[in-house]
């Protein structure tokens, strides 16, 4: 009778020690599917904003993702004196006003293209269409382009590091 | 020790330590098989014999490819396709077995369906089929994306975003599934990984459990019908094989098993040698870039079906509804209330619910691939939102089957 | 029998499955482009006899051999390929085949007005100042469509026979000047040799690099290796797109290159060579394995006859 309960006793302590190991080694295998040091490191990208051209869009790549980076021609930001939720989204680099965005549609990932002569971006994978300020205005993309963190620096940008303007748009929802 | 005598041959020797008689008898020529089958009954043995030209295509496949984002496409279009002696054919083998796998899983499992087989103490066979459909769906997606060709990398991309569960935004679980922040070198080397050996290792060992399900209950007949397969093998084995309802799996019924892998074969291997083009899909030619989408991205013909289930909804909607399609077939021996085990065609309106679901499912493959524009996205929609209305109703129609 | 029966309706739900998700999804995803058999009916047809011999002394008269050597001729090349390149963006076709490669009214269209034979006059338009960089023949004083079928007649003349313009030669002329075949060893600059000094061989990738550099800004984008070409875009598409770029790409600043069809299918068989090497092999063996799977399937029905005469 006092034998049994130790016995019971020992293989239920037995167990939760076997127990512990078991997730002991699970934490340890979790973290060897994570991204390497090296990866993570690599996630900073600086931009010259002198070199982009008016009106043209720019692809650059920032943590293997595509960037868009359109320099608004006067006649873009004066249609969007009109609109608070493409203002909400620009970025200003000294005098000049930025759609800066990363490339992927947010629906599912594919790339849309831009389209010069209607200023516009069309995804060919399930038809979303996106303005030139980055919102949506054909689903089935369910936001507007994300933008990602970035410190403006003089003229220039740096992708990947968390500046005042990034973390206010952050803040208000503009970009998740 | 226990006790063991001199051996009078080579095969005592063998019985003695491995009882090989008995293992011979349970497995083979005492595996008693109902008679009253048709050769859709074979789709099992196919099954293994396409997993095995997988397998050994595979290993010589594996002697030259290389898991890296800069070579492996090298690897498999240049060293495997013109430099390796044969090597063009295993690539082919593989990449038409891959394909045509699945269509044998999906004949193998509608006719399950429609002969009842997953009912009455067959529940544990549906059920490990649909964990080995599952897993043979992961071994082909991590498979495809070996080659790191453009659909490699954009069908790697656009479903591990479906893992970012839509508004959840599950970026970091992206992420971590990746080990990057977009597919890249550890992507492709941990998919090389799962294809190579954890995926088979859990496929074989699923195959055991499958088989091990099916032992007890035994094979399925066109009928449904109880058989008494003690009396019937009794039958067999005083000599009354014409009127005995069973027959041995081997080699009775492993002859006709065989006869049908021969008539698969030829179509196979015309598959191989004269029309691949529908397993190895012209856009997977192109070498991955991750700044170019290609105009048309879309998974292999059997993932399609569920594909354009996620689809015609917003992107929430839509993943609850893909999450619903992947694990609602394996429900079925729960949701069909009746009692009956016989062929659907005498099932009433189950019966009709089998064919409508077929269609559906064909209906729902055909959108997948085709532009989700115009008349295709409202048929899409129709097909999912059906799909989903046929498993709801499938308890209703099936209670009140009246017993057989 | 039932068997029948059952083996109808499997066949059936496949094959429609199989059509509606290949042929038909296909079709609706990429419009189809016929084929005008490379007669370029858009170009005038050649009304004047050619002499050859007066057509040699024009070609040194208008100065061709200025960007263009002629090899057959002894008449080599003004610049290297990547000085070329800088120069005019590409490098200018050697022009010892291009009697046998290229169609004659082809020819006689590109040397009087270039950016029209290669169908670029989006890009370089006359009369707002652009120029294509091949300088137009603007006659030598007589009737130009007498001189220009002169022209044509020498390039012909000194031409191989069509018979043999080997699959290379019609790509390197046509497409090697733009496109790479990688896994070919092709580069726009000609076939890498083997070095043996590592340092040779990386000052030749150099100097590809620079050449790629000069095309990428004249052309806008680099244009594609082709080397896997053949299985991701198919002949049909390749054929097509050869005789005219703009009918599937419109926009696009690839020429028109004016091969002729005899050309055009040796284009085709070097792309084979390239991305489908051992097709031939493949048939072959295919063949076998198809009378041994017959057969096999014989011997398993005569087994399976054996045993079930026991059963039935």
């Amino acid at each position: 009778m006092k034998n049994n309960s130790r016995r019971g006793f020992m293989g239920k302590a037995f167990g939760a020690v076997a127990g512990l190991g078991a997730i002991g080694s699970l934490v340890a295998m979790k973290k060897s599917w994570d991204p390497l040091p090296s990866v993570k490191a690599a996630g900073f990208t600086t931009l010259d904003m002198s070199t982009f051209p008016e009106g043209e869009m720019v692809t650059e790549k920032w943590r293997g993702k595509p960037i868009f980076v359109l320099k608004k021609t006067a006649e873009m930001v004066a249609k969007e004196k009109s609109d608070p939720a493409a203002q909400a989204r620009n970025i200003k680099v000294g005098n000049d006003n930025y759609m800066v965005c990363i490339g992927l549609c947010t629906h599912l990932g594919c790339i849309p293209a831009f389209r010069k002569d209607t200023a516009d971006f069309l995804c060919a994978c399930h038809g979303g269409m996106f303005n030139a300020s980055g919102d949506v205005t054909k689903a089935p993309p369910p936001r507007g382009f994300d933008i990602p963190p970035f410190r403006i620096d003089g003229n220039k940008m740096v992708l990947g590091e968390v500046g005042p303007e990034y973390q206010a748009m952050k803040d208000n929802g503009v970009t998740l | 020790m226990a006790h063991f005598t001199k051996a009078t041959s080579v095969k005592d020797w063998l019985n003695q330590r491995l009882a090989i008689d008995t293992v011979e008898k349970v497995m083979a020529s005492e595996y008693w098989i109902p008679k009253n089958i048709n050769f859709l009954w074979a789709m099992g043995m196919i099954l293994a014999v396409t997993f095995g030209l997988l397998t050994i295509s595979g290993i010589f496949l594996l002697m030259y490819y290389q898991p890296s984002v800069d070579t492996a496409f090298y690897s498999v279009n240049y060293t495997i396709m013109r430099e390796v002696d044969f090597g063009w054919l295993w690539r082919h083998v593989h990449g038409v077995a891959a394909s045509v796998v699945f269509l044998i899983i999906y004949i193998h499992m509608f006719t399950g369906i429609y002969y009842g087989s997953y009912k009455k103490g067959r529940e544990m066979i549906w059920i490990s089929g649909m964990l080995l459909f599952v897993t043979f769906s992961a071994e082909a997606f991590s498979g495809y994306m070996l080659p790191w060709g453009q659909m490699s990398y954009w069908a790697g991309m656009v479903i591990t975003n479906i893992f970012s569960l839509g508004s959840l935004h599950l970026d970091g679980l992206v992420e971590w599934i990746r080990g990057d922040y977009v597919p890249a070198q550890a992507f492709l080397n941990r998919f090389f990984m799962l294809h190579v050996f954890l995926l088979p290792l859990a496929i074989m060992g699923l195959i055991g459990l499958h088989f091990a399900a099916l032992r007890i209950p035994h094979v399925n007949n066109q009928d449904g019908e109880e058989i008494d397969f003690d009396a019937e093998a009794k039958k067999y084995l005083e000599g009354n094989t014409k009127e005995s309802k069973v027959m041995r799996f081997a080699n009775d019924f492993l002859s006709k098993d065989l006869m049908v892998v021969g008539v698969f074969l030829i179509f196979f291997f015309y598959l191989v040698f004269w029309h691949y083009g529908f397993a190895l899909d012209p856009v997977n030619f192109d070498p991955a870039d991750g700044l170019k989408t290609p105009a048309h991205i879309y998974p292999e013909w059997y993932f399609l079906w569920s594909y354009e289930i996620l689809r015609p909804f917003p992107v929430d909607i839509g993943l609850v509804a893909f999450g619903f399609a992947q694990v609602i077939y394996m429900l079925l021996p729960w949701l069909d209330r009746s009692p009956n085990t016989i062929p659907a065609n005498r099932r009433g309106l189950f019966g009709i619910w089998f064919w409508v679901l077929l269609v559906d499912m064909v209906v729902l493959t055909a959108m997948g691939k085709l532009p989700p524009e115009g008349i295709f996205s409202t048929i899409g929609l129709v097909a999912s939102l059906l799909f989903i209305a046929m498993w709801i109703i499938l308890p209703f129609i099936t209670m009140n089957e009246k017993k057989v | 029998m039932k068997e029948l029966k059952i083996l109808a309706v499997v066949v059936f739900f496949t094959l429609l499955t199989y059509v509606l998700v290949e042929p038909y999804a296909h079709g609706q995803m990429h419009k189809h482009v016929d084929s005008e058999s490379f007669t370029y009916n858009d170009l005038p047809a050649i009304t004047k006899t050619g002499d050859a011999t007066r057509g040699q002394e024009l070609i040194m008269g208008a100065g061709c051999a200025g960007c263009h050597s002629i090899d057959v001729a002894g008449m080599p090349a003004p610049m290297d390929p990547v000085m070329a390149a800088q120069s005019y963006g590409v490098n200018p076709p050697d022009l010892s085949n291009a009697g046998a490669v290229y169609d004659a009214k082809f020819l006689a269209d590109l040397i009087k007005n270039p950016a029209h034979a290669l169908k670029v006059e989006h890009k370089f338009d006359a009369n707002g100042g652009k120029m294509h960089p091949m300088v137009p023949f603007y006659g030598m004083g007589g009737d130009i469509d007498q001189e220009v079928s002169d022209i044509v007649a020498y390039l012909q003349s000194i031409a191989v026979k069509t018979e043999d313009v080997t699959p290379a030669m019609a790509f390197e002329n046509a497409c090697g000047r733009c496109h790479a075949v990688g896994y070919e060893n092709w580069t726009q600059i000609g076939t890498k040799p083997t070095f043996k000094y590592e340092k040779d061989s990386l000052a030749f990738d150099i100097k590809v690099l620079e050449y790629q550099d000069s095309l990428k800004a004249y052309m806008g984008k680099l244009p594609p290796d082709l080397s896997m070409y053949i299985r991701s875009r198919g002949e049909h598409f390749i054929s097509t797109f050869m005789e005219n770029p703009q009918n599937h790409l419109a926009g696009t600043a690839m020429p028109r290159v004016g091969v002729n069809a005899d050309s055009a299918e040796k284009v085709i068989e070097y792309l084979k060579d390239a991305g489908d090497t051992k097709r031939h092999e493949r048939e072959e063996i295919g063949m076998n394995v198809m009378i041994f799977s017959i057969i096999f399937a014989i011997f398993a029905l005569l087994w399976k006859k054996q045993v079930w005469r026991e059963l039935h």
